[in-house]
């Protein structure tokens, strides 16, 4: 087990560096002057432009400016934006939020997304698996910015029952948008759980406990559910870095302080350091559930064992 | 192309080189003389299901829409004078039926044409995703060694990074906006996904009694994988790219949402909708009509993706 858990993170070190050397690269390369981008429409005075270019090493060759940042980021220090602020400090204005946002919606999709698999599956064809059917179609489909919107300006403006935007103080702001941000996943857990758990209880093992004459309920919690949970566990564990990302939009619309948002000015401001940071904080965050998953793996199942 | 009976292991392990060929065994007994194939018995299932029928109906009419818009609509939304400010943010009438924008356009005529875009991206997106990735993937699970542990590590990179992010990422830096660099960038952080599901696909096939009893028969490597391992492994890939057709398209509409997608003067439903949003209470019109559409398209994508799931894996059902 711990000799699995070294090797696992060893494994990451490549895709964390192979990550960070693709993103810096997309946000150096490309075009765009980030020295320019700060002042704004007006041309860069010639002078303090030379200064600040020496200053960030944006003459040094690409390589060189690798590694100035990820030997920086590999000591605790993720370097300053070009403001001179330093990224570490707006991560950690920013993270927290972002954080909340995703466990909130992390544990709807999860908790929502398996209870209503669970009963899906087992009213096989009846009226209530029809209606989870054709609702988690719905929720496919309807993008997540119309979604977004529409229950903002219905629930928050028109009826007034639920907040429109977040409040620092108040963590029940943050509801609605994880409602949001949850939804198409929520849809697909809970279409997993319903494939899933109809493969598992048909197996031999469930008619075993039955026929023991275990109680219909721990028949299905215990033996079924619990058999059923790896590929959703695997899909959940993928999933939050996927809506640490994905709350871009959500962020957008409900005009939330978090990661996302930071991210999109940082980008059109070409504040490639804070860019980064950011993103390699989102990969780190996407390996360690990886991780995670791979881990539960053995606790769902004991027949599955780490070398 | 010919069925390939010389091969026949037990029932027809034979891959039926059909337009999307390939079997996997034929229980179906009502007719013997025909090698009833994994393809063929799909179209039988497929023809029944009217979860398939729908999203067929659905699809072919937002194919025709997309190829000859002019046939649903007589105004012209890139025509000068098209637009009348008189018009803005008039509510649905008789003659236009889903309103005017704020600009005073009408948006039925608008949303008619926007499907093309939108279809574009998802075509494009997919084939282009589909293709690298079943390369790729045929590739990497035919040959494995070196080659399959390099690609198999680069694409784990790729995973890392979330599509909405990396798209954002350049998407942002670049600017300008359209249907191909929208749909190329969509395809070149996709493709990981089915390169994955088309390696495990062939590893696994790979292994099937049928590619031995072709090897034995003497047939060559390229014609193993060609006829034998790639119309039987294909199924997964076929049912992802299906789904994922719709959710590019709903990709393209959140960038341009988000203002780096698809550009004005160009029409994209996300950007119809995005201009509409600040009015959606006093002219949900404005919002309603694109939305609908939008959804209605991924919606008959993701059926159709599902349809043909049921169809291939007969363990759900």
């Amino acid at each position: 087990m711990g000799r699995y858990v070294i090797r696992r993170l060893l494994q990451a070190i490549p895709v964390l560096l192979g990550a960070t050397i693709l993103i810096y690269c997309l946000v150096f390369l490309l075009p765009g002057d980030p020295i320019q981008a700060l002042a704004g429409e007006k041309k860069a005075d010639p002078n303090i432009t030379a200064i600040l270019r020496e200053q960030y090493h944006l003459n040094d060759p690409l390589y060189q400016r690798y590694w100035y940042y990820i030997s920086g980021v590999l000591t605790g220090d993720f370097g300053t934006d070009f403001t001179g602020r330093p990224v570490a400090e707006i991560m950690s204005e920013t993270f927290p939020v972002t954080l909340n946002l995703a466990t909130i919606a992390f544990a709807v999709e999860a908790v929502i997304g398996i209870i209503a698999g669970v009963f899906s599956a087992l009213g096989r064809g009846k009226f209530l698996d029809n209606v989870v059917l054709l609702s988690t179609l719905l929720l496919v489909s309807v993008p997540v910015f119309v979604l977004g919107n529409v229950l903002q300006l219905v629930l928050g403006v028109k009826w007034a029952i639920a907040p429109i935007s977040y409040d620092s103080e108040d963590m029940t702001t943050l509801i609605l948008p994880a409602v949001v941000l949850a939804s198409a996943s929520l849809a697909y857990i809970t279409r997993l759980t319903r494939t899933s758990m109809m493969e598992t209880m048909r197996a031999d093992y469930v008619r075993t406990a039955t026929a023991k004459g275990l109680s219909r309920s721990r028949v299905i919690v215990r033996h079924a559910l619990r058999n059923a949970m790896i590929p959703i566990v695997t899909f959940l564990g993928v999933d939050l870095g996927a809506l640490m990302g994905g709350a871009i939009i959500t962020e957008r619309i409900f005009n939330i302080p978090g990661i996302g948002g930071t991210l999109y000015q940082a980008v059109y401001l070409r504040q490639g350091t804070t860019v980064v940071s950011i993103v390699t904080v989102l990969v780190l965050v996407y390996i360690a559930a990886n991780l995670i998953v791979d881990l539960l793996y053995a606790v769902l199942d004991p027949r599955i064992r780490y070398a | 192309m010919p069925e390939n009976t010389s091969t026949t292991v037990e029932e027809s392990a034979v891959p039926v080189a059909t337009a999307a060929g390939g079997a996997v065994k034929g229980t179906k007994k009502d007719k013997p003389e025909r090698v009833a194939s994994m393809w063929s018995d799909a179209r039988r299932d497929l023809m029944r299901n009217w979860v398939f029928l729908v999203s067929a109906v659905l699809i072919l009419a937002l194919l025709v829409i997309a190829a000859f818009p002019g046939l649903f609509t007589s105004g012209d939304p890139y025509a000068k004078g098209f637009c009348d400010l008189s018009n803005s943010v008039v509510p649905p009438t008789g003659a236009h039926w889903f309103g005017f924008d704020v600009q005073g356009c009408d948006i039925y005529t608008r949303t008619i044409y926007g499907t093309r875009n939108s279809i574009i991206v998802g075509v494009l997106t997919s084939v282009l995703t589909t293709l690298v990735g079943c390369v790729l993937g045929m590739v990497a699970g035919l040959r494995g060694g070196w080659l399959d542990v390099l690609v198999s590590r680069f694409t784990e990179v790729w995973f890392a990074i979330p599509t909405m992010l990396g798209g954002l990422l350049v998407l942002a830096m670049l600017g300008t906006g359209n249907v191909v660099t929208v749909s190329l960038i969509m395809a070149v952080l996709g493709w990981p996904q089915l390169f994955r599901i088309m390696r495990g696909s062939v590893i696994t096939n790979k292994q099937n009694d049928y590619v031995m009893a072709a090897r034995a028969l003497g047939a060559g490597g390229w014609r193993i994988a060609m006829r034998h391992i790639l119309p039987n492994a294909l199924a997964p890939v076929i049912v992802v790219s299906t789904i994922n057709l719709g959710v590019y398209i709903s990709a393209e509409a959140a960038f341009s949402y988000l203002g780096i997608g698809v550009q004005s003067p160009n029409i994209s439903w996300g950007l119809m909708i995005s201009d509409g949003q600040d009015r959606f209470l006093s002219a949900p019109h404005m919002v309603l009509f694109p939305s609908l559409f939008l959804s209605i398209t991924v919606l008959a994508f993701i059926m159709l993706g599902e349809a043909v799931r049921d169809a291939l894996d007969p363990k759900l059902r």
